[in-house]
């Protein structure tokens, strides 16, 4: 489950090759798929909606074509049924994100392998589409699927974009990932993020004995894995920016400290042999350096090592009080941290090398966690005020606007594209935790889908 | 004549007298501990029943809990680190303890209540227990005998999402080490 053994190749040249190439060909054999006769439920394939003009757009998901429906090694079933499955993880990505209402892929036409890279406007224009998605699966011998990915606007009958990866069985869905983020691209103009992974801590067992298990999942929560048994409380995991390695806090040797996982080898080693506890890893954008906080004699300060290990710590900040977090800007020139040298949780912002450390939020109650948004032009962060609640503001901190109204939301993880904001929130009482997410407008929030209780969602990057 | 003698106050107990070394800033605060309930052992405070009629072993950690009858837990105003007061007369307590029987070791257990955000916390739990650890050397105790451990707010004692429970949970517990 390493990047360097995953082989999600881009097929660009798949148009001359298929199925251009199948299109004269006879009708491909019909899918075996209970739902391919489905009737046409309605007229208009896109939904009306009153929060955005991007939800007026209407655009349909059609089941992915095949060639021929053989069976495949993956979780969903032979080509045709994969199929059905890629256009539903298509959709259910453009759904979930807020900004478009997709119709489909059940209650569509399904499109003919040949049809693919010849859609039949027609059908589609008397539909009202708007946008139309496309695709193919194919199966090779060796076991690796072909997906290929399309988007026509419908009026003016063009095709916008195209996309092709080659994946392994147990990657087929970021091959929808790559096809909804290419549509998503292409649509909004803002980077993909679909095609990304989010670390986090699964929770489980009463309030005062809850069990804390390191655990990862995509981002939409399939391919869920849990990488600690629970035996040690594991906390606030960080994705390495390569997604080789997750920093987080263990107490497995009785004291708190941080802990860099291996994921290729699933074996883990301290950060930094302090004989102090140490809090709060992040990582540098390069993945170069690790940050991370150290108490000692009641008095917190962040520090900074190599990621490869070795060579001093180089402490960053020197007091007073409690100095804890810090997130590089993009270009990691500096880092926005969290500081109680004031009286109460502030923000601040340092030079990458510690100089020139300013308090930067002014606005009343405390301010804690702050994240760096990877486009540069917000920092999110937990206002404290009686509630705790999920805000942002602009790096010299100013603009402040709240993202969530809830009893306690805390710790903000941004989308790769910086477009959304994922963050825990815990119940009153029982303290369940879960993880939501929320975009930068402060609508669409929604719940991600956990097997258990979460907390300190971390999203890594889009993967390449 | 001298102006020291009106300043100088001796105390027949020892751990009284030591008192005044505690530096410490002393809260004005005073009643945020919850004097309704009986503070409970800290997860780590695995209390042993003894099979015989004559309580627990001297010396041990069920000894110092039963000896303590509470004194084991200070408490803490939101946000606040300092031992006021009654911190302190539970402090003393411990001290004297942790006096008699000089070969036991201690940990001093951190906490947080649940309003605040995790990493924080965790950097506060440490800062109390710490400053818990401070009196207790103030007091004469040898600093290497004392371990801290922060759990921030992740292991509550008291379970609601009220002041009340808040209360009890900003705590730092003295564990002693059989």
């Amino acid at each position: 489950m390493t990047p360097r053994i995953l082989s999600l190749v881009t097929v660009f040249a798949l148009s001359a090759a298929y199925p251009a190439a199948a299109q004269p060909a006879a009708p491909v054999p019909a899918p075996a798929a209970p739902g391919g006769l489905e009737v046409d439920q309605g007229g208009l394939t896109g939904s009306v909606s009153d929060e955005s003009d991007w939800q007026d757009l209407g655009i349909a998901i059609t089941t992915f074509a095949t060639d021929a429906n053989v069976p495949t090694q993956t979780n969903a079933g032979s080509t045709a049924a994969l199929g059905r499955a890629l256009s539903q993880v298509v959709a259910d990505d453009l759904r979930n994100n807020g900004l478009f209402k997709p119709s489909g892929p059940a209650g569509l036409p399904q499109p003919a392998f040949g049809e693919v890279q010849a859609p039949n406007y027609p059908v589609w224009s008397v539909r009202s589409t708007d946008m139309l998605v496309q695709g193919y699966v194919r199966a090779s011998g060796n076991g690796q699927l072909t997906v290929g990915c399309y988007l026509y606007d419908v009026a003016l009958k063009q095709q916008l974009a195209k996309g092709g990866w080659q994946v392994g069985p147990s990657d087929w869905r970021r091959a929808a990932h790559k096809c909804a983020d290419m549509v998503y691209s292409r649509l909004s103009g803002e980077s993909p993020f679909f095609d990304s992974k989010i670390a986090y801590i699964a929770e489980t067992g009463p309030k005062d004995r809850r069990m804390k298990r390191l655990a990862i999942m995509d981002s939409d929560g399939a391919n869920h894995r849990y990488l600690t048994s629970g035996q040690a409380t594991a906390l606030t995991p960080r994705y390495s920016p390569d997604y080789s390695k997750i920093l987080y806090l263990s107490y497995l040797n009785g004291q708190p400290s941080i802990y860099a996982y291996d994921l290729a080898t699933n074996t883990q080693k301290l950060i930094a042999r302090t004989g102090n506890p140490t809090i709060a890893p992040r990582w540098s954008p390069d993945g170069r350096w690790v940050l991370y906080s150290m108490a000692t004699g009641g008095r917190t300060d962040i520090y900074r090592v190599s990621s490869a290990g070795g060579g001093t710590p180089q402490r960053l900040t020197n007091g007073p009080g409690i100095n804890i977090g810090g997130s590089y800007s993009p270009d990691g020139s500096q880092i926005v941290f969290e500081s109680d040298r004031s009286g109460s949780q502030q923000i601040y912002l340092m030079n990458a090398d510690g100089s020139n450390q300013r308090r930067i939020s002014f606005f009343g109650g405390r301010s804690a966690t702050p994240e760096w948004s990877p486009r540069g032009d917000q920092i999110a962060f937990t206002h404290i005020a009686g509630n705790l609640r999920i805000a942002v503001m602009s790096p010299n901190g100013s603009g402040m606007r709240y993202l969530t109204n809830s009893w306690q939301d805390e710790a903000p993880t941004w989308s790769p594209n910086g477009r959304i904001v994922q963050f825990f929130r815990t119940e009153k009482n029982s303290g369940i935790a879960s993880i939501w997410q929320v975009d930068l407008t402060g609508r669409n929030e929604r719940k991600l889908p956990t097997p258990v209780g979460a907390s300190d969602p971390a999203w890594g990057p889009v993967r390449p | 004549m001298s102006n020291l003698l009106p300043t100088l106050h001796f105390s027949k107990t020892g751990s009284t007298m030591l008192l005044f070394a505690g530096a410490l800033a002393v809260s004005a605060c005073a009643s945020k501990a919850p004097k309704e309930l009986p503070p409970e052992p800290g997860p780590a405070t695995t209390t042993q029943t003894q099979p015989s009629d004559l309580g627990p072993v001297a010396g041990s950690q069920a000894d110092f809990a039963a000896r303590m009858t509470g004194a084991d837990t200070i408490y803490f105003d939101t946000d606040k680190y300092d031992i006021d007061a009654t911190d302190q007369a539970a402090l003393a307590k411990q001290a004297q303890w942790l006096m008699q029987y000089s070969n036991k070791r201690a940990t001093i257990e951190g906490h947080c209540d649940e309003r605040g955000t995790r990493e924080y916390n965790l950097a506060l739990g440490e800062r109390r227990a710490n400053a818990a650890k401070n009196y207790l050397v103030s007091l004469g105790i040898d600093a290497s005998r004392v371990t801290t451990i922060s759990y921030g707010k992740e292991r509550p004692v008291a379970l609601g999402s009220d002041e009340q429970a808040w209360a009890q949970n900003r705590r730092a517990v003295t564990v002693t080490i059989d």
